[in-house]
């Protein structure tokens, strides 16, 4: 462990808002006000915050449809954030993405995605991007397990490889894709294995501790903004809630999710950690806490408040208008 | 006869296809679902339930559950059904073309054209299309323009559970590539639908209302926004005649023609996108053919020209919907030289 307070304060504050946000926006999806799909986060948390702590504003990441929790470590505005989730004037993307895809490019984040494999050719475009202006940014994709079988992503390992970008791969395997079970769906059960096969180094880290994922990551960044080509980083994750709210979870056993919280919930990992370790006190994290749970209720009333996006926005933003 | 949802229509005409013809395969991502779960199987059966419980009676050799990977899957549909199975592939949905159209549009759409006639590709591709959930830009389009414009393809669309079930198990015994287009909206509602097996003919338009003043024509969802138009309208003396082409490849032409032969009028209702479009073909049909007849321009309510939006309230003005439809009418049915 090498961070100092303030930047183990800003992985727990980050890692925080991302399951307060999510926990919130499975309670206003409840109550109807959230249209659409919304695909929650909660329980991957150390991994956002540990691969994007390493990343600043003109490094790129591009998300999947479980894409909140990237977008909150990659520095986007959570009230933003909420108004696009209700589809708000003044979200994020105006209203005309929502959940799916949230984006904010002026914080590299290159959007959630709908598409499952959509991200990892994005990012060999803006790895791209920063091994030609040689500005030593890095490019990132977040994939899930489902995602890691879908060809666009073996394509985009390949050429990662074979033209040596700044790219770096990070797979979170939390088991499923929708209601699969990644056991059955990935052939060789070893994503960093697959990777591997590519050519990049590949490491499998645990979910739970952000100070894995945080190191892994650091190595794999500092590869990529030396020069030194892609790598891939497989998460072992847990989701917290359903594939979208509203899943049933017939493919869980009961229990599961009661024991996955017990069990591997990074946030208490991590209060346990720097609390036993006294690098921070418990009641810095109890003041984190409090600023975060404002911050949440500040963006649903934000949200609740905000008008519907003017109707003339139907027809902005696209270049033929017949 | 009973009512069945479309849901079940579509859940009948498979497993009865399937009871049928040992050939018969199910191939998609989660269409059992709970593979290599705790859970165990059959968790999902479709993200919309169409085949749940198929896997219990038909097993998992023909219920195949498969990873993320639409190129493969409709490769492995369109190879395994020029080798001998007649598989029914599941696209969840139809936005997803955009990762698997290779296998659709340059190899199953042309065998049996490109190897002289000896190839037969019984393949259908069963696809949800639409909007109105505010699923955005990226779940909701209704891309059966784009099908319709390959030639190999045969493309259905289907407004009802009774033309849901006939269709499909007429697409599983068909010998070319069928796209088999569900909207997303529409899997809750009910018509009267026979429990026995039967077949509606592609090519073969359904006229849902007669009518001598304009022609209308519409698709999916739009044929029932259409018929509340045409309801409202016949109060105020206008008479519309409504088709469901029911499939757009093949096309029956001759229905359209023969009505705007008598009305004089058409209004072409479709919840895609104007450009290069099911409504710009139809109405270059018309224009092409019946150019003599038309008392007005040929008119078309559509969706913008722009990808669908999130926000409910810029999703509704996306939609045409019945007033649209009826405002044009109108102005149709007004229109002096
Ligand atoms: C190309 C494509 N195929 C299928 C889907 C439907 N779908 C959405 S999420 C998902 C599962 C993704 O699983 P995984 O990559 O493991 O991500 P997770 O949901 O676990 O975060 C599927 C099949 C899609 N959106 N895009
Ligand atoms: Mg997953």
């Amino acid at each position: 462990m090498q961070l100092n307070r303030e930047a183990l304060l800003k992985a727990y504050r980050d890692m925080v808002t991302i399951r307060r946000f999510e926990e919130r926006v499975q309670d206003e999806f409840s109550k109807g006000n959230i249209p659409g799909f919304v695909h929650l986060y909660a329980g991957q948390e150390a991994s956002a915050v540990g691969v994007c702590s390493h990343l600043g504003p003109d490094d790129h990441i591009a998300s999947t449809h479980r894409g909140h929790g990237h977008s909150i470590a990659k520095g986007c505005d959570v009230v933003g954030m909420m108004l696009e989730l209700f589809g708000r004037k003044g979200g994020l993307c105006g209203g005309k993405g929502g959940s799916m895809h949230i984006a904010d490019l002026d914080h590299g984040m290159l959007g959630a995605n709908g598409i499952v494999g959509g991200g990892p050719p994005l990012v060999i475009g803006a790895a791209l991007t920063a091994k030609t202006l040689r500005n030593s940014n890095v490019a990132v994709s977040f994939t899930g397990d489902g995602g890691s079988n879908q060809g666009t992503t073996f394509e985009a390992m390949n050429m990662a490889v074979v033209l040596k970008l700044p790219a770096i791969f990070v797979f979170e395997n939390n088991g499923y894709g929708e209601y699969t079970g990644a056991e059955y769906a990935v052939g060789s059960r070893d994503i960093a294995g697959r990777a591997a096969g590519f050519g990049m180094p590949a490491v499998r880290v645990d979910g739970d501790d952000f100070f894995a994922v945080h190191d892994a990551m650091r190595e794999a960044t500092e590869r990529a903004r030396a020069g030194g080509g892609p790598s891939a980083i497989e998460v072992s994750t847990c989701r917290f809630y359903g594939h979208h709210s509203g899943d049933a979870q017939l493919y869980r056993v009961k229990d599961e999710v009661r024991k996955l919280r017990e069990e591997h919930d990074c946030l208490k990992n991590f209060r346990r950690r720097v609390t036993d370790a006294r690098l921070l006190e418990a009641g810095d994290l109890d003041a984190v806490d409090a600023e975060v749970a404002a911050l949440i209720d500040q963006a649903v009333a934000a949200a609740l408040a905000a008008p519907p996006p003017e109707p003339e926005t139907l027809m902005t933003d696209v270049y033929v208008s017949y | 006869m009973a009512q069945k949802t479309i849901r079940q229509a579509l859940h009948e005409a498979l497993a009865q296809e399937m009871r049928r013809d040992p050939r018969v395969v199910v191939i998609g991502e989660d269409v059992a679902g709970g593979a290599g779960t705790g859970g165990g199987r059959d968790a999902a059966g479709g993200v919309l339930g169409v085949t749940k419980g198929l896997i219990t009676e038909f097993g998992e050799d023909r219920v195949i559950d498969t990873p993320i990977t639409e190129s493969a899957i409709m490769g492995m549909a369109a190879g395994s059904a020029v080798s001998g199975l007649r598989p029914v592939a599941e696209l969840m949905f139809s936005d997803f073309l955009g990762v698997c159209f290779d296998q659709i549009y340059n190899q199953a759409a042309k065998f049996r054209y490109m190897f002289g006639g000896k190839a037969r590709t019984p393949l259908v591709i069963r696809t949800m299309i639409g909007a109105g959930r505010s699923a955005a830009a990226q779940h909701s389009q209704s891309p059966y323009g784009i099908f319709t414009s390959v030639p190999g393809l045969k493309v259905v669309i289907p407004s009802n559970a009774y033309d849901a079930k006939g269709l499909l198990i007429q697409a599983i015994r068909d010998d070319d590539p069928v796209i088999f287009c569900e909207h997303k909206l529409m899997y809750d509602l009910k018509t009267e639908v026979p429990d026995e097996a039967y077949t509606v003919p592609f090519g073969e338009a359904n006229i849902v209302r007669d009518g001598d003043d304009v022609t209308i024509v519409a698709f999916a969802r739009m044929v029932h926004y259409a018929a509340a138009a045409a309801e409202t309208l016949a109060r105020e003396g206008i008479d519309c005649e409504l088709i469901d082409p029911r499939t757009t490849s093949p096309l029956d032409a001759d229905t359209i023609l023969d009505s705007v032969a008598r009305t004089g009028r058409l209004v072409v209702v479709d919840e895609a996108t104007p450009r290069c479009s099911m409504a710009a073909d139809i109405a270059a049909l018309v224009a092409e053919h019946a150019f003599g007849v038309l008392k007005a321009p040929i008119r078309r309510v559509t969706a913008p020209h722009t990808p669908v939006p999130f926000a409910p309230g810029l999703e509704k003005l996306y939609i045409p919907d019945s007033d649209r439809i009826a405002a044009v009418v109108r102005e149709a049915q007004g229109y002096a030289r």
